[in-house]
């Protein structure tokens, strides 16, 4: 495994140890446009898979963006506050979006891997 | 601002009418106010600490430099009143100038909510009279008619609908609502505690059905489904939506900003609707977007009634009377000062009597085949999102762009280069690069095909490669293309003086 997974609502995780590193795909970035501001979740805060994660504004629309696996919020990029455009410049690194502990492992062998996704967005439009 | 071409610039920076004119508190200079008060005469201070340290910042002006002011300010303004306003989803119809005159009427416009009752009889029959026809076009029993727009008509429902439930001991905890919704939908439920569990649409642009089944379950409140829905279509699984929804022992919101589309011809009680807002400023012609004020009254089921909000019209023993207080103990509370937005009663009931029940019925007619009309004549270049006909508004995609690196914003900034306010665009979300076009009944034939020739011209010259005049659109504007990006990511809210000192540096 390359080491970085794709849920079908495309957002992405990074998986060391129990922690996930989570942010949207360059795709989805590209279909917002502009993105102008990143509501976070609180650290701490429980998340459930396919539940609302953080929220993602860009000059065209305010989206959910879902948690891809369940587990307790342990980090945010607070550096989005200030430098919401990270997202589009870097969605798969500086613009990650929270680090979650992941509470059921067994949840990424649901998401696709990068050829899997390449493939599904290929189809999307 | 300079013009691109250096040979055509003038000296004012103005280009013929189009006139460089800078804000009003710009302008103040000391001795230019237009009132001279007598110096205050010698007295004893009585503030204490609290006399003011600085100047108001009120620009002082004379009269004709006002009026100047904001006649050039209009100038730029688009209206409904210059040309089709095919915002779609919006309803941005001509707004009758009868309606205009009956509000300004003194035994109308001069009367104050505050009132008594026995002075004011006039003003709450039409009231009255308007929620007779509001109830009778929908076919429901009862009317709110304090909510002062459309959301707020949403939240009205909502909370009716939540204090139906509680009074059954629980409020249950979800709300369906459509991924093709109005953002104020999810917003609205969302805001009163409600969790919102979006249901798909299915490839017909309609609600998945099956879907909307599946998720149903005893801690769904209701569902919130707009119909006819933003792509324009009508849910034609509504009854089925609304009895499964009823199964479940929720209740059925309906979003009724799109009941032009079907006034006179069908009445949402018969599909099962419990509670619907009505917005008076689009089916009812009364103005919006800076012309006036919204007004979203909400008519509901037989189920919800009894948890209205205060207040409401009854015809008493010496004629109409205002319910303040409710002694049911079920009202869930009030939503506004006095008595809702009495302007735009009476332009709304002006337009109701003056069309009568066959001319509203007629106006749905009209806007539904405005609509397909431009749909059908469009369809060639550019890409429809669903097939066949629509109701009051036509969505097509992006795919007609495709490969010409042209998109829907770059389209947009081209249209107001020709001299239309754009369609929606980039709504609603479950179609790619959305373009949302309605022309409303208020068109004639011949506006409208001045606009869809404007349409063609632009696809085809997209589709001829001409990229780079898209991308710098629009040219002929007061201002060209604005940075949206830095004014969201950085917004200047309030004009300050050094602000302004600062920037003349």
């Amino acid at each position: 495994m390359s080491g970085i997974r794709f849920a079908k609502d495309h957002e992405w995780v990074k998986v060391e140890g129990d922690i996930a590193t989570v942010g949207i795909s360059p795709y989805a970035q590209e279909q917002l446009g502009d993105v102008v501001f990143v509501d976070l979740p609180a650290i701490g805060k429980k998340v459930e898979k396919g539940k609302e994660l953080a929220v993602v504004e860009s000059v065209k629309a305010a989206s959910e963006v879902y948690a891809p696996v369940s587990g307790e919020v342990v980090g945010v990029n607070e550096a989005l506050g200030d430098a919401p455009g990270t997202v589009n410049e870097d969605a798969l690194g500086k613009g990650w979006f929270a680090k979650v502990k992941m509470s059921n492992k067994a949840e990424l062998d649901a998401l696709m891997d990068e050829a899997a996704y390449k493939t599904f967005c290929e189809g999307l439009h | 601002m300079t013009t691109p071409n250096p040979l055509t610039n003038t000296i004012s920076g103005n280009r013929g009418l189009q006139i460089e004119e800078p804000l009003i508190f710009e302008m103040d200079a000391p001795g230019r106010s237009g009132v001279d008060l007598p110096a205050v005469p010698q007295h004893k201070e009585r503030l204490g600490g609290l006399k003011r340290k600085s100047e108001v910042g009120l620009p002082g002006l004379g009269e004709s430099q006002v009026v100047r002011h904001y006649t050039k300010l209009s100038q730029k303004n688009y209206a409904i009143d210059m040309s089709v306003y095919p915002l779609g989803s919006c309803t941005m119809k001509h707004n009758p100038r009868l309606n205009e005159k009956i509000a300004r009427l003194n035994g109308i416009a001069d009367l104050h909510p505050m009132q008594p009752v026995s002075t004011v009889q006039g003003a709450l029959e039409v009231i009255d009279t308007l929620a007779h026809w509001l109830k009778t076009l929908t076919g429901m029993p009862a009317v709110a008619m304090s909510p002062a727009a459309g959301a707020h008509g949403e939240l009205c429902g909502m909370l009716t609908i939540r204090a139906a439930h509680l009074a059954k001991g629980n409020a249950r905890k979800r709300i369906l609502v459509p991924e093709s919704a109005h953002g104020t939908n999810p917003a609205t439920a969302a805001s009163i505690g409600y969790e919102v569990d979006p249901v798909p649409a299915d490839d017909r642009g309609r609600v998945d059905l099956a879907a909307f089944k599946a998720k149903l379950g005893p801690d769904v409140a209701g569902t919130m489904i707009t119909n006819p829905n933003t792509c324009g279509l009508f849910e034609n699984d509504i009854i089925d939506i609304a009895d499964a929804v009823h199964g479940a022992g929720g209740y059925f919101y309906c979003d009724g900003a799109n009941f032009n589309a079907i006034v006179g011809r069908v009445r949402p009680g018969d599909l099962g609707v419990d509670a619907m807002h009505i917005n008076l400023h689009k089916t009812f012609s009364t103005p919006h977007g800076g012309g006036g004020p919204g007004a979203g009254p909400v008519v509901l089921s037989e189920a919800l009634a009894p948890y209205a909000p205060l207040p409401y019209v009854t015809h008493g023993k010496n004629g109409f009377d205002l319910v303040e207080q409710d002694d049911s103990g079920k009202a869930f509370g009030r939503l506004k000062g006095f008595h809702g937005q009495m302007g735009m009663f009476t332009r709304a009931l002006s337009y109701i009597l003056s069309h009568g029940a066959d001319g509203l019925r007629q106006v749905s007619g009209d806007a539904v085949l405005n609509a397909n009309y431009l749909q059908a004549s469009l369809r060639g270049d550019l890409s429809a999102a669903f097939p066949g006909t629509c109701m009051h508004e036509a969505l097509f995609n992006d795919d007609f762009l495709e490969g010409t690196n042209v998109t829907t914003l770059d389209f947009a900034k081209a249209m107001i280069d020709e001299g239309y306010h754009p369609m929606t665009m980039y709504f609603p979300l479950v179609v790619h690069g959305a373009l949302l076009m309605e022309p409303t009944e208020t068109e004639s034939k011949t506006d409208l095909d001045r606009y869809i020739e404007v349409v063609q011209g632009l696809a085809r010259r997209a589709k001829g490669g001409d990229a780079t005049y898209f991308q710098g659109a629009p040219y002929h504007t007061p201002r060209r293309r604005l940075d949206e990006t830095l004014a969201a990511r950085q917004p200047i809210l309030r004009w300050k003086p050094e602000q302004a000192k600062k920037a003349a540096e």
